[in-house]
């Protein structure tokens, strides 16, 4: 027994003598910008990429307004998706600079979502909202768009709808009709 | 107690053995000019509050304490910090664009007021780490103000 307390307290100096002599001082790697992904996709001026983020956009709005957090996860993937497959080259220089930032934006509030409890999920769908009502005052859609207004959620908060009836996403069965349309985007 | 005894050397070999395993330490020397703390106005009380509280995980220099270095311990701690790292990096703050870090900002705001950050996990070894409602209050409306100023 004694020459058990022994070796273990042998072996206890010697795995700590060998994790301070090891030391391995790597720098630290910067995670560097997430290469973006230049695939095809040729664009006209109807732009279908634009079209398919704000699909997804709305299906996860959706999501939110039916209290389904499920679904407002999946779309959040598929978000993630469309907004990957977005290609700016068909724009100018600062409206490329301008809509690489909101992708960047927008793409990490869409992995949170896609990964989170559905108050969570709301947070972010706040933040994404802005950002892709930035991208629609670039890109333009083909589709009349309302922007609704919810004085309630943090301090007022907005999103987009293709509808002019208010379905809250902020609050969903609990204040469906909570907010009113504060802009109408054509 | 044979068994007792073998049982208590394998876990022990296994213990040592695991050492021997490499980590990537986080640390830097080098405060890049990109610094939160160095593009803001900070005040001191919220400087020391974000580098005790924040900066282990959110920075490219973590302050190691001892049994950090023992495996497995140093696993589960490197995970965190690439993870902490890739959400929020204080030492690159002014890289990001305006609409970023108002994002961030607001993200930060959250995080502290539904107390998921700190990590429990953290907190409980480091117990300074720890925001008393005062300091929450402090840092969130240094924090709003700043948003707010972008």
């Amino acid at each position: 027994m004694k020459n058990l307390k022994m070796s273990i307290a042998a072996m206890l100096l010697l795995a700590v003598s060998f994790t301070n002599a090891q030391e391995k001082e790597k720098k630290s790697h910067e995670h560097g910008d997430m290469k973006r992904d230049h695939s095809s996709m040729k664009m006209d001026k109807m732009n279908p990429a634009a079209e398919a983020v704000l699909t997804d956009y709305f299906m996860l709005k959706d999501a939110l307004v039916g209290d389904d957090t499920k679904k407002a996860a999946q779309a959040g993937t598929k978000l993630m998706a469309s907004l990957k497959a977005f290609d700016t080259k068909s724009y100018t220089k600062e409206e490329q600079k301008e809509l690489a930032d909101i992708i960047e934006d927008a793409t990490e509030h869409a992995e949170h979502i896609s990964e989170s409890p559905i108050d969570h999920q709301r947070e972010h769908f706040k933040t994404l909202s802005k950002d892709i009502t930035d991208m629609v005052a670039i890109t333009g859609t083909k589709n009349t768009l309302y922007e609704q207004f919810c004085p309630m959620y943090d301090k007022g908060s907005a999103w987009l709808s293709t509808s002019n009836e208010v379905r809250n996403p902020y609050y969903g069965s609990k204040m469906l009709k909570c907010g009113k349309v504060q802009k109408t985007i054509q | 107690m044979r068994i007792v005894k073998i049982i208590a050397i394998i876990v022990l070999l296994a213990f040592v053995g695991i050492q021997f395993v490499p980590t990537t330490r986080n640390h830097s020397d080098i405060v890049p000019s990109t610094d939160f703390m160095l593009v803001n106005n900070v005040p001191e009380t919220i400087q020391n509050k974000l580098q005790t509280s924040c900066y282990d995980c959110h920075s490219n220099n973590t302050q190691y304490p001892w049994y950090n270095k023992i495996q497995p311990v140093a696993w589960f701690l490197e995970d965190h910090i690439k993870e902490g790292k890739a959400e929020l990096n204080f030492n690159e703050w002014d890289s990001l664009s305006s609409r970023r870090k108002a994002s961030k900002l607001r993200s930060i705001i959250k995080q502290i007021e539904s107390g998921e950050m700190p990590l429990n996990s953290y907190v409980l070894i480091h117990k300074d780490a720890k925001f008393s409602e005062a300091e929450t209050e402090e840092l969130i409306s240094f924090i709003t103000q700043l948003k707010d100023s972008l």
